[in-house]
């Protein structure tokens, strides 16, 4: 079982990323070529427009999906392959000013991811250094299990609540729903 | 008075607010002794169930002692007794009362205009549950505002305490109305997803009412032992499959009741459905995560029934309905008819059979309780069941 905390500083900052990562995600998606063009990457259009459809899924996995951490290593892995299309795209690239401004950009962004990811799982091996509570003696009955089994089978339930005869699996009552449909063939007959 | 009050998602403050007043000759005040977080309450906290506005009192199990009383309810309460609220509030007097149908009562609910447009006809009222329910302030306070006073509570004889009846308000009923409407046969396998406070009060119900095998669903260990302690057979999610351990158990045939004690949020990332759910969720394409229904109809034995306590909001997607209509399957469902069991339920506590406080894990002052309700939800410290005083 993942454990973490929604409302501790490694989660919030999580969250952090994960509106960073919509924003970022939809600002790709819906204005993939200026920003292609601001590079000097015009060709990588399409590219950087799934990269935007990548940033939108960590951002909603991160906001909405419990625990963060698989979606901040989602980011991690992200922002590795984002530097190496940067620097790829640097070669021989008229504005590869713009594109360092992005590629350090990137980077800024994966020391936040990595900060967060170590402090998360910090988060999470506090928690498991926790003892873990022993429930086993707390069955809330004053005997053992096996005697309490049925012990309120006379209950006063409604018929509403009841399963007609006809449905229950009992073997008795198979044999009840047996006769009665002998009893229907023989009346259709 | 203070009470935890809702300001927004992930927002429940103690904060003062004025004392209730007596607003209709059948209300009573009663001063709460102790009250309790549900499950249901984090549904309202993590801002799933619409209908919700700021400064509204949340809570909905709650007892405490009876401080005035209106003309009309004297003949029922007097001060200074003990009682249980029960979280629907029921009139006696109409159709559905009058059949012991109190969680559908229709005359409870002051909202029922607004009830009627969004379920086709009103539910009945209940405390500290949105405004589509009546937007009654809620239980989790020093003092309580209770309508219809004279129908709508469960007298408590001395000798037991608070932590031993408590429960009868919401969760141990719920647990039993849901055992109880599978009509449990002694040869028939119950198995109940959600160890949480409902499931655990569902898994004892379903002994007591004699099921041959009951299995429990859920993740988290502490859950677990609580309810193997109670004489489930338990199935960690996490680490086996829910389908293939059932049919083992079951010889292949799948348990003839299914037991949904988990509700809208089901854990968000355990299979790709819920992931979808939770990112539709997100989106507000969808209200809820309805993945353990979709298991339960997939698991259940044909002509099988499903029982459903846990509480549903407003929409779900992607539901095998073809495979539930062609295995057969039983459907009940609904809040339960608190009043209806309450009695008998009183009855086994007093002789015995059983102590509802087991489930009591953590119990602090009424001004902790919005740090409890994020313990709660995230399930730390071994939580289970937060009992407050106020």
């Amino acid at each position: 079982m993942a454990y973490y905390n929604r409302s501790s500083t490694g989660d919030n900052l999580a969250r952090g990323l994960g509106w960073f990562s919509v924003g970022l995600g939809v600002a790709e998606l819906m204005a993939g070529r200026t920003i292609a063009r601001w590079m000097g990457m015009e060709d990588k259009t399409n590219l950087i427009r799934a990269y935007g459809v990548r940033e939108i899924t960590a951002g909603v996995g991160l906001l909405a999906l419990g625990d963060p951490k698989p979606w901040i290593w989602s980011r991690i892995a992200g922002d590795a392959v984002d530097m190496a299309t940067l620097a790829a795209g640097m070669e021989n690239n008229p504005r590869a000013g713009n594109a360092g401004i992005a590629f350090g950009a990137v980077m800024a962004a994966t020391a936040l991811d990595i900060v967060c990811v170590q402090k998360l799982h910090q988060e999470e091996a506090y928690y498991r250094s926790l003892p873990v509570p022993d429930y086993s003696d707390r069955s809330g009955f004053p005997r053992p299990v096996s005697a309490m089994r049925g012990a309120a089978s006379d209950a006063p339930i409604g018929e509403d609540m009841r399963t007609p005869k006809i449905l229950r699996f009992q073997p008795a009552q198979s044999q009840t729903a047996q006769n009665q449909i002998a009893q229907n063939q023989t009346a259709t007959s | 008075m203070r009470a935890l009050v809702w300001h927004g998602a992930n927002d429940i403050r103690c904060d003062t607010v004025p004392d209730p007043k007596i607003e209709h000759p059948r209300d009573a005040i009663v001063k709460v002794t102790t009250c309790a977080i549900c499950g249901s309450d984090l549904h309202l906290h993590d801002n799933f169930m619409p209908g919700m506005e700021k400064g509204d009192i949340v809570g909905h199990e709650f007892m405490g002692e009876v401080m005035e009383v209106g003309a009309e309810a004297k003949s029922a309460l007097k001060i200074g007794e003990r009682v249980v609220v029960p979280f629907t509030i029921w009139c006696g007097d109409c159709d559905q009362c009058k059949r012991g149908n109190y969680s559908v009562c229709e005359r409870s609910n002051r909202n029922k205009a607004l009830a009627d447009k969004v379920f086709g006809h009103t539910t009945a009222g209940l405390f500290g549950y949105t405004h589509l329910t009546g937007g009654y302030a809620g239980g989790q306070a020093e003092y309580v505002r209770v309508p219809m006073a004279d129908r709508t509570h469960i007298k408590i004889p001395g000798g037991l305490t608070d932590e031993q009846v408590l429960f009868l308000g919401d969760i141990f009923p719920t647990g039993w109305q849901a055992a109880a409407q599978c009509d449990i046969q002694p040869t028939d396998t119950v198995a109940i997803w959600g160890c949480g406070p409902v499931g655990q009060m569902t898994i004892r119900s379903a002994i007591l009412l004699g099921a041959k095998q009951v299995i429990a669903i859920d993740r988290v260990p502490e859950r677990l032992a609580m309810a193997k302690a109670g004489g489930a057979i338990t199935i960690n999610f996490e680490e086996e499959s829910v389908v293939e351990r059932l049919n083992e158990l079951t010889g292949g045939k799948g348990p003839e009741k299914c037991i949904d004690a988990v509700g809208m949020e089901a854990h968000a990332t355990a299979t790709i459905d819920s992931m979808m759910d939770r990112a539709k969720q997100a989106l507000m394409l969808e209200s809820d995560r309805a993945h353990v229904l979709r298991e339960m109809i997939y698991v259940c034995r044909p002509a099988g029934t499903l029982s459903i306590p846990g509480v549903y909001g407003g929409l779900i997607d992607k539901m095998p309905f073809g495979m539930a209509m062609n295995k057969g399957l039983t459907w009940r469902m609904g809040q339960t008819h608190v009043n209806r069991w309450t009695d008998d339920l009183l009855n086994r506590i007093q002789e015995g059979q059983i102590d509802p406080s087991f489930v009591i894990t953590h119990t602090v002052p009424l001004d902790q309780g919005p740090e409890m309700y994020k313990t709660f939800r995230d399930k730390r410290d071994g939580c289970i069941k937060v009992v407050l005083k106020p």
